[in-house]
């Protein structure tokens, strides 16, 4: 299922979608008209470096150095990152 | 810590009150049959709170863990300080919602709005002709709707049209559906009735029959398969025609936390009709003790409230026995099973009003709007409306 993520490929935050830190949850958020997606750990480590300029290489990389005990971290983040295009979450800038 | 308020077993929560509407006003220049506000609203009109209290309950509710905000009426438009309210909501980290009928949406008060940090508008749409619109809401403001609807659009805001479905539109989901599309909606919900209120009294004018239903099922999941990730479109199924209930407001005291007009803090729109209930106010009780400690939020929180059947059901947790509400308003009792459910010893009330509500002489039966007339009736006491709005045999 991860076909569909290039290392090339620009993501950011969909339209009228806020990504933030959630003090009371104590993970970061996605926020839309009526719904919150809540990110746990990984998954909020990832969204976070999205910002409409990193390519989704730059992003694997940078995970792998932050997080270098992690196992097989690449398929993880493509994982998240077609799960997020396909909710919408993201939007594709190049 | 379990601890004991006035006989009700309770413990301190957990849960977040992760959504809080702000219903700040009753007051309305549109008088919807279908209106799920109190039909005592007119009481509950003076008294509203000031906006210094509104910030100080918005950043209370913050600190709880609270994030999405709907600000909510009535029509809030009709305050003056709801730029204000939307500019704290903005500072304080809200993903906020301005839910309207639009009368009163100028370009100077959306400009406001952007520049404070809103982030998205709601608006109620009713039909795609305007004499079915300017007859559900009693006024003339089908037109105006649609300027609004631009009007957001050219604004850069996201476009949520809310479109509640009863008798007089369903025919015509299709329409409204490619109305939504040409207006550049990014999201429908299009919204059964649920019988409450203003549209418990007009229930037998407003029910659509089952096959009406199916037909609007269809065709919005072909609208969706045409259309695809463009435009989400919820479609929330009247639970009448279902036969286990709703998990209302996914359970009290769950995630929902409700400030009225007045103060009154309130686990669902309408727990208000329950009896022998007293609900905090932020007048007088802070928001943290009306959340996690006030016996009316722990009154049914969780299943231990619970009498047979839904006590040894096996399906408890799927709907923690539907809407407290419903169930006091047809049968007497806001302990029991909710109605709906076919495991429910009420579900022939449910079986009943399906029936009347294809018998000609009641459907025929004039509407009861949402006016302060009407309403001053009901504070009033009026002792045959009251009859018709608890549904009672």
């Amino acid at each position: 299922m991860e076909n569909n993520i290039q290392h090339t490929d620009i993501y950011a935050i969909a339209l009228h979608h806020r990504f933030q830190w959630e003090e009371a949850q104590q993970s970061y958020v996605i926020l839309f008209p009526e719904g919150m997606i809540k990110l746990h750990g990984g998954a909020g480590e990832i969204l976070k470096r999205v910002d409409g300029k990193a390519t989704v290489g730059d992003i694997v990389a940078d995970l792998k150095a932050a997080f270098p005990d992690a196992e097989d971290i690449e398929n993880d983040i493509l994982g998240m990152f077609d799960l997020a295009v396909g909710k919408a979450w993201l939007r594709k800038v190049n | 810590m379990a601890q004991l308020n006035n006989g009700v077993a309770a413990s301190v929560t957990q849960k977040q009150p992760l959504w809080l509407l702000a219903e700040v006003t009753y007051r309305c220049p549109l008088h919807c049959a279908f209106c799920y506000n109190p039909t005592d609203y007119d009481k509950h009109t003076k008294n509203e709170l000031s906006t210094e209290q509104w910030i100080s309950a918005l950043r209370d509710a913050r600190k709880m863990g609270a994030i999405q905000l709907g600000i909510s009426g009535g029509e809030p438009l009709l305050r003056d300080d709801i730029e204000d309210i939307v500019a704290e909501a903005h500072k304080l980290g809200y993903y906020s919602n301005l839910i309207t009928s639009g009368v009163g949406l100028t370009e100077k008060r959306i400009q406001a709005f952007k520049e404070g940090g809103l982030d998205h508008i709601q608006l109620s749409m009713h039909d795609v002709t305007e004499d079915i619109s300017n007859f559900i809401t009693n006024t003339r403001t089908f037109e105006l709707k649609k300027k609004v609807a631009a009007m957001i659009k050219a604004h850069g805001y996201p476009m949520v049209l809310n479109v509640v479905i009863h008798r007089y539109n369903i025919d015509q989901v299709d329409k409204i559906l490619e109305m939504a599309e040409a207006l550049g909606a990014d999201y429908v919900e299009l919204a059964n009735t649920q019988y409450y209120g203003w549209s418990l009294v007009n229930r037998d004018q407003l029910m659509p029959t089952r096959e009406q239903l199916n037909r609007a099922e269809a065709a919005t999941n072909a609208f969706r398969e045409r259309v695809g990730n463009k435009m989400k479109v919820f479609f929330v199924v009247p639970d009448y025609f279902s036969d286990r209930p709703k998990k209302c407001m996914n359970g009290w005291g769950e995630v929902f936390m409700i400030v009225t007009a007045n103060g009154d803090v309130l686990p669902c729109h309408s727990a208000r009709v329950l009896p022998g209930l007293t609900f905090p106010n932020v007048r007088e009780n802070g928001l943290e003790w009306a959340w996690k400690e006030s016996p009316a939020f722990n009154k049914y929180r969780g299943m231990e409230w619970m009498k047979e059947p839904c006590r040894s059901c096996s399906e408890k947790e799927n709907d923690l026995g539907g809407c407290r509400c419903q169930s006091y308003l047809l049968s007497g009792d806001a302990e029991m099973a909710d109605p709906v459910c076919t495991k429910s010893p009420n579900r022939h009330l449910i079986d009943e009003a399906l029936l009347n509500s294809q018998k000609p002489f009641l459907r025929e039966q004039p509407i009861i709007f949402r006016t302060d007339k009407n309403s001053k009736k009901y504070v009033e006491g009026d002792k045959e409306r009251i009859e018709q709005f608890h549904a009672l045999p």
